[in-house]
């Protein structure tokens, strides 16, 4: 994580540890697949919301746990920063790779 | 296990038998294997918990295994750049049933799988080791890949071989107990020709075959160079190591940083810190102290090591042929597309008759260095047909096949363009090295496979490349330099302008005897403009040249000023 | 904590004394390198067994006049990833010809082991929860050497080689 979530509206990130693929905490502490289903955490929830994320990186379920800056849109939760939404997206140079195939994700 | 080895129908040696790999023995097929059984079990203790992430990464990146932004990434080891059909067709494999059905050339001469699952890795690691390769140090704070010039053993003017002295140092550098836990990670490179293909002076060690007054051979010794965030060109630490000489001196560099080298910040952690910090000479006495200290009967290297390596790397059987080919010249005169490619990619071959082929992996408008698993079986198909079954991955992620019978080129090429390989610029400004980029780096600002993409098209003109003659671009998505920006003609530095993609652009970078760090010419340019931008720096180019000169001679003639107005004058 | 030699655990005839701590009557005690240099006189006079602990930045050659009075050298990893004392075990035996106890303390993993004893250290010092079989299994995992190992003495005169004969050795 190279750019530091300063933002009012955060998510949590991580790759699962098993096959690297790219996931969010989502509603109910569950590792979605797809940014939109991202949960939005505010305030004193985000430190919460990470610590229950590193602990599923110690529970061997996730790795590399960091918070992103988001936003709330009318297609779900959009990562404000463009590395972000190209790891919810897939390779911009092979449309037919990544998230990108199994259904609409945020522009670029 | 399968048989995927090809017998050829004259013999029943396989097809690639006369390929210049090195043919593991039982040891080093005892010892591959157990590596991989070493890596299951650390992968099984990791899924239990029984060891951390911060434990296990170190692990996993000296098996290979980097974590990039989308998924997993699998660097395996093409030593020295080495590889044969059954190398090849293995790759292939690997790409259709473990990955996404392809594979990406990188500038150490590796292929880099970007889709592997963890629990797989194992299983690939496994298929890898039948065929003799491996993963082993390709990533991690160790010794790496041990690169050379992808024309080795077929170019006029080798002093010696560079994969003889690639192999040992492989072998040397493999699990070294004492250099496995280093501050950083540690990229050697060696040339067997004065002339450097290998850009040994942008390595942490690089190594120039020359002889002495004596007639003995030995290597002129640099140290520090590197590129990254702070680049720098190596030192040149001895003038003449004598070649039984060189294990042990390399045990001395090693040593001295390991002992030395900073370990407060990852980013000031290289060797070129180190040299640079303390001072060239005092850094270079510390190796010397260090050196003379060794016990040297423990560290020679037997020549009797050279002579078992150098069997490894006999020439091929050549056919003694005209130096000229009737078939070649009429094929060229016939065939302006293919007298066309023949400009661009050979290169002189010593044995009278022949030829060394680059394939080029930079189809216009495509992935510099990506190759699909059916071109690569295709070109493993072409190199048992044409060279031998032996193959090269070049620093510029392109292939080569470095045997071909001037005969055969026309064959060739007309083969290679049928799977999109056939690309007539090598060299040119087409050409380009692209590291991956936003687009699968998790390190990234910018991407830059999109804009070598759009160079390429906007350049698509083969004519036109010809005309602008050796131009080499290299684009990096960030700072550490992956892409090599510091030593393109023309380097591009993808930055972060407020969340936003940016690129500088910098001009006069030389990776060969005549290294030279680019520089910046002045504020960035957007997303949208940068293709426009490189357009105008060659359009200036075009208008200053002089016959003869390439455009890093242009550059070297008239200075930055011209390239500077021309970008910025309506600014 | 645990003391580990071949993987197994045995007992520990040294005692880790922290620079503030007194000096028991007898023992074979540890010190940091700082107090070794401020009560050398007294250490030795002691005439019982005497190490010196040396951090990761701390060279073997801060040791060099004083080997012949120490049981043991400790090298400490502040972390596994420095890999500092590995050159150190390396020095201690290569070029000081040291004899006595090397021993890798701080934090290391099963997978370091082998290098370890292939550079000459003789025991590692580990936290209880960390003791396992992963430790003896380590040694066990990779049969082949590239390098030449301590006893040899000739020219690198065969890159690889079954590192079997050199453990028992």
């Amino acid at each position: 994580m190279l750019v530091k979530a300063k933002g009012a509206q955060q998510s949590i990130t991580a790759n699962r540890l098993i096959d690297g693929v790219a996931v969010w905490l989502g509603a109910g502490n569950q590792w979605v697949e797809h940014v939109a289903d991202a949960a939005i955490f505010e305030g004193e929830a985000i430190a919460q919301a990470l610590d229950t994320a590193k602990a599923d990186e110690k529970g061997q379920i996730v790795v590399d746990v960091y918070p992103l800056d988001v936003e709330a849109t009318p297609e779900g939760t959009r990562p404000l920063h463009i590395r972000e939404r190209m790891k919810a997206i897939g390779p911009s140079v092979r449309r037919d790779l990544g998230k990108q195939v199994a259904g609409p994700t945020p522009a670029l | 296990m399968p048989d995927t080895t090809v017998t050829s129908p004259r013999s029943n040696q396989p097809a690639d038998a006369h390929a210049a790999v090195y043919r593991y023995d039982e040891f080093d097929k005892t010892f591959i294997f157990e590596r991989v059984e070493q890596f299951r079990a650390q992968v099984e203790r990791r899924l239990k918990g029984e060891i951390t992430e911060e434990e296990f990464k170190p692990i996993r990146l000296m098996n290979g295994l980097y974590l990039q932004l989308h998924a997993y990434m699998l660097r395996v080891a093409v030593p020295y750049g080495m590889l044969d059909s059954t190398k090849l067709r293995r790759l292939a494999r690997i790409a259709r049933v473990y990955d996404k059905g392809y594979g990406h050339l990188t500038t150490r001469q590796n292929i880099q799988f970007n889709w592997p699952e963890l629990k797989d890795i194992p299983a690939i690691l496994h298929e890898l080791a039948e065929v003799d390769m491996h993963a082993i140090q390709t990533s991690g704070n160790c010794i790496r890949n041990v690169t050379t010039d992808q024309f080795c053993g077929a170019a006029a003017d080798e002093l010696v071989d560079p994969r003889v002295y690639a192999e040992i140092l492989r072998q040397w550098s493999t699990l070294h107990p004492e250099f496995t836990y280093l501050p950083r990670k540690f990229k050697i490179a060696i040339s067997g020709a004065p002339n450097d293909r290998a850009a040994v002076q942008i390595h942490d060690v690089g190594l120039i075959a020359r002889k002495n007054e004596a007639g003995e051979i030995g290597f002129t010794v640099y140290v520090g160079g590197g590129l990254g965030r702070t680049p720098y060109l190596g030192t040149k630490a001895r003038d003449f190591v004598p070649v039984p000489e060189i294990l042990g001196y390399l045990e001395a560099v090693l040593r001295t940083y390991n002992q030395l080298g900073r370990r407060d910040n990852i980013y000031k952690a290289r060797i070129k810190i180190t040299v640079n910090e303390m001072g060239p000479d005092k850094f270079i006495g510390l190796i010397e102290e260090e050196y003379a200290r060794l016990p040297r009967q423990k560290y020679d290297l037997d020549p009797a090591i050279v002579t078992a390596i150098e069997q490894h790397f006999t020439s091929p059987p050549w056919e003694s042929l005209p130096a000229v080919s009737d078939k070649f010249e009429a094929a060229k005169a016939a065939d302006k597309d293919f007298a066309r490619w023949t400009r661009s990619n050979l290169h002189a071959h010593r044995a009278p008759g022949y030829a060394i082929a680059t394939i080029s992996v930079k189809p216009i408008g495509g992935i510099p260095g990506d190759i699909e698993a059916d071109q690569m079986e295709a070109v493993a198909d072409l190199a048992e047909r044409y060279s031998f079954g032996e193959l090269r991955v070049s620093h510029e992620q392109n292939l080569v096949l470095a045997h071909v019978k001037q005969d055969d080129l026309y064959d060739l090429w007309q083969e290679l363009d049928k799977v999109g390989l056939g690309t007539a610029n090598a060299g040119l400004i087409s050409d380009i090295i692209a590291c991956p980029g936003l687009d699968y780096c998790a390190l990234a600002n910018t991407r830059s496979i999109p804009i070598a993409q759009r160079i390429s098209e906007r350049f698509a003109d083969l004519d036109r490349q010809h005309d602008l003659g050796e131009l080499k671009i290299k684009i990096s998505g960030c700072i550490n330099a992956c892409g090599h920006h510091h030593v393109g003609h023309i380097g591009i530095l993808g930055v972060d302008k407020k969340g936003e993609e940016f690129f500088q652009i910098l001009l006069g970078g030389d990776a060969t005897n005549t290294a030279a760090l680019a520089e910046i010419v002045g504020p960035g340019f957007s997303y949208d403009e940068i293709v426009n931008a490189v357009e105008t720096v060659v359009t200036t180019f075009v208008g200053l040249r002089q016959p003869g000169e390439r455009f890093i001679d242009t550059l070297a003639r008239t200075g930055h000023a011209p390239f500077k107005e021309a970008l910025y004058a309506r600014a | 904590m645990p003391v580990l030699d071949h993987g197994q655990e045995i007992e520990d005839r040294w005692t880790d004394l922290a620079d503030d701590a007194a000096l028991p009557a007898d023992g074979g005690v540890i010190v940091s390198l700082e107090r070794w240099r401020t009560e050398r006189d007294a250490l030795i006079a002691r005439s019982q067994p005497v190490g010196v602990r040396l951090k990761s930045n701390q060279l073997a050659t801060e040791l060099a006049g004083d080997l012949a009075h120490l049981g043991v050298v400790a090298l400490e990893f502040p972390k596994f990833r420095d890999g500092r004392a590995f050159s150190a075990a390396r020095e201690l035996r290569e070029r000081f010809g040291y004899k006595g106890e090397i021993r890798a303390i701080g934090h290391i993993i099963p997978d370091q082991y082998q290098f370890l004893t292939r550079l000459g250290v003789d025991t590692v010092v580990v936290p209880a929860d960390r003791v396992g079989p992963a430790w003896a299994h380590a040694l066990t995992e990779i049969s082949i050497a590239y390098q030449p190992g301590l006893q040899d003495h000739g020219t690198v005169s065969l890159l690889r080689r079954h590192l079997k004969a050199e453990v028992e050795g």
